[in-house]
């Protein structure tokens, strides 16, 4: 990690360059972003943009949780409960009568709330209220280490099971048909979403990891019309959000998160008036 | 190219249950090679809730069983399946090249499109008469034109049976006589067992050749003329 940071304090001469809390943060986005636009692209695909924002509110709950259960790391009682989380969804929606948003909306706000609540009745919510907007500033160099671990272990599992999640994602029948296991496909890849979600969600921030998910997506499927076309533009735009959101966040002295955000947000409706102008053509 | 199949589906006491409510009640017949079984019957009859139970989609009692060419019982076997066409999400930023390659390459379409792969999921499309359209988004096709697709995608790899739920929704008339012309013709050539479900009663008399009239449960099921011919059709189609 010394030698990672020693390049590239060797190769920016820029001001911002000169702080290692920056240097680190950029190692961090440029893991981080490609990884949001990876899986990004999956969940606009599969319609799940409110369930990623479901997951990312219950890590306030597996905060309290680890509070409780007097855990150092909460990094592991949020896994656990996001896990736990998803299958609670996915099970109440297998079974019940209610749609889709429905379910998920009474979820997410339990998760809120929940988190809310006993972390308040400690007296020490104020704490952990950088979990809502998040500060990549603060990221360690294992941390850095476990983000690139994640990195690698979702390009192995997309490279090995991405055909089957799409065709799970077009229709579930015809890829049934073909001996595709569409149950374990969809497991497979709620779980990939909590654990990403959980990983980054200190840095990135309960209230806009959403965002950073989605957008990049959204403004992909703007400009491509191809799988490979529209995950090349989804990492793509991700990544130079996260650079360019987080050298403006250190010149305007603003939370570098809702910095890269708001870039992703522009960038998105300059992609939209573009396929607008194009479909009119 | 492939051997001729023998293959057959066997299905049994089948009853689906969703919601405390009785879908599908003790459905029994058999569907065999070089034969298109059509299933008709009225909305909510049941027939794609069949279709699903076969796929292995939803639970169900009794049993479904197929065998291969040898008689053979066969745990999964491989099954090509047409849906209708306007339940298929076509909002998905995918080309029909990539759709076809993700059913017969393991490569993944987000980061390789392998020569070899396009190049067979080509093949594929000829065979359906498609293979202009291996470059264009699935969101682009007209309804003929992706059932040309949807076809090729359960043809690949071989099906030992092929299920076509109402495969010529929203297609024009020339569309629906070449999509059934490229069935018949598949049928003659690989003589896998072809399960149909269709509500046009003129399309079931001039493709198919047996038919199970379905209502919750097996009506009437046996050769083609015999079963149109009947006063069940009749009365179930309001037919004078």
């Amino acid at each position: 990690m010394e030698f990672l940071d020693s390049i590239l304090r060797a190769i920016l001469p820029f001001e911002w360059a000169n702080y290692e809390f920056m240097r680190s943060a950029l190692l961090a986005v440029l893991l981080v972003t490609p990884l949001f636009g990876l899986i990004g692209t999956s969940v606009v695909n599969n319609k799940m943009s409110f369930f990623s924002d479901a997951l990312g509110h219950s890590a306030l709950t597996g905060i309290a949780i680890g509070v409780l259960l007097g855990i150092d790391h909460y990094m592991i009682s949020m896994i656990g409960f996001a896990l736990l989380f998803a299958l609670l969804i996915s099970g109440v929606l297998q079974h019940g009568n209610s749609s889709a948003d429905t379910v998920i909306g009474v979820f997410s706000s339990i998760g809120l709330a929940l988190g809310i609540v006993i972390l308040s009745a400690r007296g020490g919510f104020a704490k952990y209220s950088s979990y809502l907007i998040g500060d990549i500033l603060t990221v360690q160099s294992e941390e850095i280490l476990m983000l690139f671990v994640l990195l690698c272990a979702v390009v192995i599992l997309w490279i090995l099971f991405y055909n089957k999640f799409l065709l799970v994602t077009i229709n579930p029948d015809m890829a049934s048909g073909k001996n595709v296991r569409v149950n374990l496909i969809r497991h497979l890849f709620s779980i990939v979403v909590a654990l990403t979600v959980m990983v980054s969600i200190k840095w990135v921030g309960i209230l806009i990891i959403n965002s950073l998910l989605v957008l990049p997506a959204a403004a992909a499927r703007n400009l491509a019309k191809s799988a490979r076309g529209s995950h090349f533009w989804a990492m793509g735009i991700s990544l130079f959000s996260g650079i360019s959101g987080l050298i403006l966040s250190y010149y305007l002295g603003t939370v570098a998160s809702g910095t890269i955000v708001l870039i992703a947000a522009a960038i998105f409706f300059l992609t939209f008036i573009w396929s607008l102008r194009k479909a009119g053509r | 190219m492939e051997h001729e199949c023998k293959c057959s589906l066997k299905i049994e006491h089948l009853t689906v249950w969703r919601d405390k409510t009785e879908i599908l009640h003790d459905v029994s017949f058999e569907a065999h090679h070089a034969e298109i079984t059509a299933l008709i019957g009225r909305n909510g009859a049941g027939k794609t809730t069949l279709l699903r139970s076969i796929l292995g989609r939803i639970p169900y009692s009794g049993t479904i069983e197929f065998f291969d060419s040898e008689g053979v019982l066969v745990e999964r076997p491989r099954i090509g399946y047409v849906p209708q066409n306007t339940i298929l999400d076509r909002t998905i930023p995918v080309t029909v090249g990539e759709f076809l390659s993700c059913g017969c390459s393991s490569a993944p379409v987000w980061l390789v499109h392998r020569k070899k792969a396009i190049t067979h999921a080509r093949e594929i499309l000829k065979k359906t008469g498609g293979e202009k359209l291996i470059d264009r988004p699935l969101s682009s096709l007209s309804g003929g034109e992706l059932q040309r697709v949807l076809l090729a995608f359960a043809l690949d790899p071989m099906p030992q049976l092929l299920l076509l739920d109402e495969p010529v929704s929203a297609v024009d008339r020339r569309g629906i006589e070449s999509f059934y012309e490229v069935v018949t013709s598949l049928r003659e050539e690989y003589h896998m067992p072809i399960l149909l479900v269709s509500h046009d009663l003129g399309h079931v008399r001039r493709y198919a050749t047996d038919v199970v009239l379905l209502d919750q449960t097996v009506v009437l099921c046996g050769k083609c003329e015999e079963v149109m011919d009947s006063p069940e059709i009749a009365e179930t189609f309001g037919l004078s």
